[in-house]
């Protein structure tokens, strides 16, 4: 098991170093550069080509702009690994502090649209198996065949109309942080959260009935059966053990997906976290932020995927031991 | 009196194409400490039989609608099928050994886990009891280093030994009766061999009845006493062992053993004769003798009248058949 591990966290690092250069040249293959913006805030004007091409060339060995692709992103790990995220440019901060002010709340928002998809979508799956067939199933079955190609920000749009516009139950837009004023925050928060879940919960309702249903159907729980074992330990200790192995692997792309969907509808719902850092650095040109967001997620997702793997190990003997 | 008493067993499956009969009026009866073997091709109702009385027939597509089974002077068929009544019986007196051995333990809980269940469910007994008597049911079963390997999962064990545990699961409760549904069918013919062995040494050892179901005659002819032969849901011919090996008289058993060669038989000394024809489609049978299309010995009474019940020819030697070959 240990190496097991050991290898998933040598792999995940390759990945996160792949991830990072990827990025650093997409940025730079964009047309356009981080100092026009620059100017624009400093200049005080408003105007962006104020610069002649002196001070164009001397700003951008100010940044280390003018050095080769390669060394540049050398310097960037070399600052990263001594725990420097670097200066925003555009908005002449330290990077780490932007991210610091941002990422609890897209991390309380996320972490609540994860629980609320998977544990949500797992007893809708446990309990469209066991009473596969009826009415009920067939409802929630057809609301998860749709809640999965429902795009996030349309049904973010939505849900805004109905709830907040119509009905007037809960705030249009905004963010309130629960550390503040709690009670307050979750009526911001019930919107966003909803319109992202519901594709997790959908997924995982679909794919928890599907591995129940199979695994109701194989020999050893016909075992436990004949060994008069009542329903209740049976669907407990027989099936959803086994039936969690492919569900616990989908895990890793439902937060995947989640971080993606807290991109649009940070923006939907105007929350100021991470999402609508990176999407407003990469209107900037803001290099720095972007890498350094990039860094971030991908961190996220690889280290959740590093713990998925550890729990399909504790699942499943099979793994644990090869 | 019989420790269990099936008679007339009726379960169908209702199929899209039709009505099948898996089982159909199957009776038969297992003593104090018997051997008994079902024996018929795939899919003329032995297992089904079987998981009837086990009341673990899948309800839909399948059903139990007619018949009794008598057990400790209960009606099984009267209980709710997973009820506490039918519950309490599964896996403590009635037991089952299943064909698969390499799928039938759950791989992802330990030996000692599938072993103690049971004895903590029937018999009450404390975590540290249930895997003492776990660790020496697998002695029993001839597990070697028991007292380490109880810890092991599934994937870690062979087939062979994956049986030996799901013998001593079948064992762990002391049972009445033990089903081994073609316990040696997917193992070696070594392993085979050494399995039913030792399930004959422990049942007699234990003095519990055996039921074992199977299509391989080598196995009933060693170590079963009574045989019942079923051809397309129905039995059609039981006995003692020995008056069906050396006497058959109904047509099919005549051709089943024709068919197959016989211990210290030498070789080139008699023909294999098979028995030409396929089993029949179970759907929307007609009512005259299943075996009929394929059957050498038919007379023209066998056209016109339907199946006949079961009749005894002998000492208990019963056929169902007009014709009777030693009679003949």
């Amino acid at each position: 098991m240990t190496a097991y591990i050991i290898r998933r966290i040598i792999i995940g690092l390759m990945i996160l170093i792949l991830v990072t250069m990827l990025v650093f040249l997409l940025v730079r293959l964009l047309p356009g550069d981080p100092l026009m913006r620059y100017m624009a805030n400093f200049s005080g004007t408003g105007q962006q080509n104020i610069m002649s091409p002196e001070q164009h060339e001397a700003l951008l060995k100010e940044f280390g702009l003018d050095k080769p692709i390669p060394v540049q992103y050398w310097d960037w790990i070399s600052k990263i690994l001594r725990g420097d995220l670097g200066q925003s440019i555009g908005v002449g901060q330290p990077i780490s502090k932007l991210i610091a002010d941002v990422l609890p709340r897209t991390a309380y928002i996320g972490f609540l649209m994860f629980i609320v998809g998977t544990f949500g979508g797992i007893l809708v799956g446990i309990y469209c198996a066991l009473r596969r067939g009826t009415w009920m199933d067939n409802t929630l079955t057809t609301i998860a065949n749709i809640g999965m190609t429902v795009p996030v920000f349309w049904l973010g749009i939505i849900l805004i109309y109905v709830f907040a516009y119509k009905l007037g139950w809960f705030p249009m837009y905004g963010w309130v942080a629960p550390w503040d004023d709690f009670w307050k925050s979750c009526t911001y928060v019930v919107l966003p959260i909803s319109a992202v879940a519901l594709g997790g919960i959908a997924g995982m309702a679909r794919l928890t009935r599907s591995c129940m249903l199979e695994v109701m159907r194989t020999d050893y729980v016909r075992t436990a059966w004949a060994k008069g074992l009542r329903e209740r330990v049976i669907v407990i200790r027989h099936q959803l053990k086994n039936a969690m192995i492919p569900v616990v692997t989908a895990l890793g792309g439902t937060l995947g997906m989640i971080l993606g969907g807290s991109v649009f509808i940070e923006t939907v719902f105007s929350i100021p976290g991470m999402g609508r850092l990176m999407v407003n650095a990469i209107f900037e040109y803001d290099y720095q932020v972007v890498q350094a967001s990039a860094l971030i997620f991908g961190g996220i997702i690889i280290f959740s995927n590093l713990l998925v793997d550890i729990a399909w190990g504790w699942l499943d003997p099979r793994i644990r031991f090869s | 009196m019989a420790l269990l008493d099936v008679q007339d067993l009726q379960t169908y499956f209702h199929t899209e194409y039709g009505l099948v009969k898996a089982a159909d009026k199957v009776s038969f009866h297992v003593n104090q400490g018997e051997i008994i073997g079902l024996v018929g091709e795939s899919g003329c109702g032995k297992s089904v039989s079987i998981l009837s009385i086990m009341r673990l027939i899948p309800s839909p597509p399948g059903e139990t609608v007619g018949g009794k089974v008598i057990f400790e002077g209960k009606d099984l068929l009267k209980f709710e099928a997973n009820g506490p009544q039918m519950r309490a019986i599964r896996g403590s007196k009635l037991t089952m050994i299943f064909q698969e051995p390499m799928t039938s333990l759950n791989p992802v809980l330990t030996i000692s886990r599938q072993l103690t269940e049971t004895l903590e469910l029937h018999l009450d007994m404390d975590k540290h009891s249930a895997r003492e008597r776990a660790i020496e049911l697998l002695r029993m079963v001839g597990v070697p280093d028991a007292a380490r390997r109880v810890d092991d999962y599934p994937h870690q064990f062979s087939g062979g030994m994956r049986q030996r545990v799901m013998i001593a699961i079948a064992l762990s409760c002391n049972p009445t009766i033990i089903f081994a549904d073609e316990p040696t069918t997917a193992v070696d013919v070594t392993t085979q061999a050494q399995l039913l062995e030792l399930m004959k040494d422990l049942v007699t050892r234990l003095d519990t009845s055996l039921v074992i179901v199977t299509h391989n005659l080598g196995v009933v002819a060693r170590y079963a006493q009574r045989i019942y032969v079923m051809y397309a849901g129905r039995i059609i011919e039981s006995g003692l062992s020995e008056n069906i090996f050396n006497h058959p008289r109904h047509p099919y058993t005549v051709g089943l053993l024709n068919s197959v060669p016989k211990l210290g038989e030498r070789h080139g000394t008699r023909k294999l004769i098979p028995i030409y024809g396929l089993p029949p489609n179970l759907i929307n049978m007609p009512t005259t003798c299943a075996f009929l299309p394929r059957c050498t010995e038919k007379i023209g009474k066998c056209e016109k009248e339907p199946w006949p019940e079961l009749r005894a020819v002998d000492k208990d030697h019963y056929i169902s058949c007009y014709v009777d070959i030693k009679g003949k």
